[in-house]
């Protein structure tokens, strides 16, 4: 048996649903036989009547709905039909559910699920990875997985938190990524991992860089360069601890991340490490993101405008260089 | 007007008030709120306030009426003038107090002020200051409470004439109508957003009109008449309780103080302070009141005098209280203390 990212999305929420009656999914498109513009909840609506809900074009109020909801006991799931739109919803997710516990003592468990990133021909308006605009506000847990497992068990743990979460799911690996089967268990919220092990260089990323990053480890392997991996999986919390010892391992650091390159989480990555372990580098530091322009539609420039395992392998080089 | 009021009681049999006592309940609710406003306007003057201070001055009866007709179990999302629907509804006016003069024991600690405190767990929304996010908010508690298979209760929201014209309004009074839930939204005209006329505010004739757009039942009512108050907010309650679809009441008042004390007014222009929705509805409580003999002078007067004991009590107590200090907040923005960032 094989399982897709998107699949584990599915089943973490079908698992919600049957698990906790809590719990329900509000989002356009999401109800009736239909199950989501990606299926997402596929056959959900119907294995769980009245729980997984079309809602208008509103994402404002669809948040909105969602904290009230949340202030009644319930743990209800936001589905953006893309990250995008949820610009629409951001004085609900940043003003009203991310003051709310800080103001009242009443924390928000509301979980908004952002399908993100780029894939080719989706253009400025379907290929926006936004955890970076998230994480910058207070009040919110920003949710990055880049596996099957972690979409899977991360997804569930955002549920259980009683604050509001962000969960940036991305589309290329919906289908693009696959395991054997889903686990019972992962590591905890707020722990990075390291995707894989080496001596020479650290990359920090998360997502679908992820990838990109672990074809140019392998790829440098052949050469006897060992690169370290770190998968930041939450960009908020981050976790800066298990960055830093693998940089005092390597002495090298680049960060990978597919947002705009103004600020973000590849910039606070770099911020804390020069703060907190600028003696166990031995070069600057670099880091790598989209360009700064709007996200175009053609492929032939939208490979170009993402981070690629490409140019994220010259960064590389330059800072072995060093 | 006192026939208004009477049809007032017929229309909301449930709570068995005669009509006159109803009446005389909100008029206090109104005159403890202008005693109290006065109050917070003149120590924000003597610089005792920081931050600013927002009254709802003519717009008491309206709000009064908001707040009259929820029990228990209801849900209230008000904005800055609300005052008298608030304390109606049941907030102490010691968490105003405490709230604008900064005591760490009010309902918000010193981390919000003004009007922006609420007690979430007691059915009163803490509003955040992005005008129209409060009503899907309020839709929100009320589709979780027929989740949970709950019955007879409303929520009731207020909104400006001001903030009727933002998105979130819009998204949130049709996904109201969409989700079907029991909800009241009370929408005061008071011909002014801070400096902003009608005229550059919306174009369209009658705002109530919008009501039949959105799948709502309108209604209008003049603000400054208490009785009409009472029987077209309490109608509109009582119709959202039975199930009927959400309830739109636009009233039209004028607003009788600055956008915030801070600001003269002086745009308010003469010519619509003589409009007949420019009369201070607590001025026409009282004639109604004195007219009809509902009360007589003593006791009008003995109203006035616990109403201000009241205010000074509360005042008098909150500005003894310590402020909240810097090095005792945990800073923490989420609840689970695991999940916080470590910002280095
Ligand atoms: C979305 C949004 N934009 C701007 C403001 C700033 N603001 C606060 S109150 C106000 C005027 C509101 O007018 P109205 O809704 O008519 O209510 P009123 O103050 O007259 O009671 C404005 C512009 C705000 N609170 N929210």
């Amino acid at each position: 048996m094989s399982i897709t990212y998107l699949e584990a999305i599915r089943e973490a929420q079908a698992k919600l649903l049957r698990d906790d009656d809590r719990v329900f999914i509000y989002g356009q498109d999401v109800g009736g036989n239909f199950g989501g513009a990606f299926k997402a909840t596929k056959g959900l609506a119907k294995e769980f009547p009245g729980r997984v809900l079309n809602a208008p074009i509103s994402e404002d109020a669809m948040v909105g709905t969602a904290i009230g909801a949340a202030l009644q006991g319930m743990r209800p799931i936001v589905e953006m039909q893309f990250a995008d739109f949820s610009s629409i919803a951001l004085n609900q997710i940043l003003n009203n559910a991310g003051t709310h516990y800080w103001r009242t003592n009443i924390p928000i468990p509301i979980t908004v699920r952002l399908p993100s990133g780029g894939t080719k021909g989706s253009g400025p308006f379907h290929s926006q990875s936004m955890e970076s605009l998230y994480a910058h506000y207070p009040g919110l847990v920003v949710m990055t997985p880049a596996t099957v497992e972690d979409a899977y068990t991360m997804l569930i743990e955002a549920v259980a938190i009683d604050d509001p979460v962000v969960y940036c799911e991305h589309k290329y690996l919906y289908y693009h990524l696959k395991a054997d089967r889903l686990p019972t268990e992962g590591l905890p919220i707020g722990k990075a991992r390291i995707a894989r092990e080496g001596r020479d260089l650290t990359i920090v990323t998360y997502s679908a860089m992820l990838h990109e990053s672990l074809t140019v480890a392998e790829e440098f392997a052949n050469e006897g360069l060992e690169i370290e991996v770190v998968d930041l999986r939450t960009v908020k919390p981050l976790d800066t601890d298990t960055v830093l010892a693998s940089v005092a391992r390597t002495g090298r650091l680049l960060c990978v991340g597919e947002s705009f390159p103004w600020g973000g989480a590849t910039a606070e990555v770099i911020a804390r490490v020069t703060a907190e372990g600028f003696h166990l580098l031995d070069a600057a530091p670099a880091r790598i993101n989209a360009k700064d322009t709007p996200i175009p539609y053609h492929p032939n420039l939208w490979s170009a405008h993402r981070p690629s395992a490409k140019t994220i392998a010259e960064k590389a080089r330059n800072l072995l260089r060093e | 007007m006192l026939q208004a009021a009477q049809r007032s009681e017929k229309k909301t049999k449930g709570k068995k008030t005669a009509p006159h006592e109803r009446y005389l309940e909100a008029y206090r609710w109104m005159l403890q709120t202008r005693v109290f406003e006065d109050k917070l306007a003149s120590l924000y003057r003597g610089g005792l306030i920081t931050g600013g201070v927002y009254v709802g001055r003519g717009q008491e009866a309206i709000s009064a009426a908001c707040g009259m007709f929820l029990q228990k179990g209801d849900i209230f999302a008000p904005l800055i003038r609300d005052q008298a629907g608030r304390s109606a509804f049941g907030e102490p006016l010691i968490d105003v107090a405490r709230t604008y003069l900064g005591s760490r024991q009010g309902p918000m600690r010193g981390r919000d002020g003004n009007i922006h405190r609420g007690k979430p767990g007691q059915g009163q929304l803490a509003m955040i200051s992005h005008l129209g996010a409060m009503i899907s908010v309020t839709v929100g508690v009320l589709l979780a409470k027929k989740f949970k298979g709950e019955t007879g209760f409303v929520g009731l929201t207020t909104i400006g004439e001001g903030g009727m014209q933002s998105g979130a309004t819009h998204e949130g009074m049709n996904i109201a109508a969409v989700e079907q839930v029991p909800l009241v939204l009370v929408a005061t005209n008071n011909h002014y957003a801070y400096s902003t006329p009608n005229d550059r505010e919306f174009a369209c004739t009658d705002l109530v009109d919008r009501a039949k757009g959105y799948g709502f039942e309108g209604y209008t009512v003049d603000g400054t008449d208490l009785a009409a108050c009472l029987d077209v907010i309490g109608g509109a309650v009582k119709r959202a309780r039975a199930g009927r679809p959400p309830q739109l009441v636009v009233a039209s008042v004028l607003r009788l103080a600055g956008h915030g004390e801070h600001d003269d007014a002086s745009y308010i222009t003469d010519e619509i302070k003589r409009e007949p929705f420019a009369q201070d509805c607590l001025k026409c409580a009282e004639k109604v009141i004195v007219d009809l003999n509902l009360a007589d002078a003593e006791t009008l007067k003995k109203w006035r005098d616990e109403a201000a004991a009241e205010v000074e009590n509360a005042v008098a107590t909150a500005q003894k209280e310590a402020a909240p200090e810097a090095g005792e907040e945990d800073w923490c923005a989420i609840s689970m203390r695991h999940l916080v960032d470590q910002i280095p």
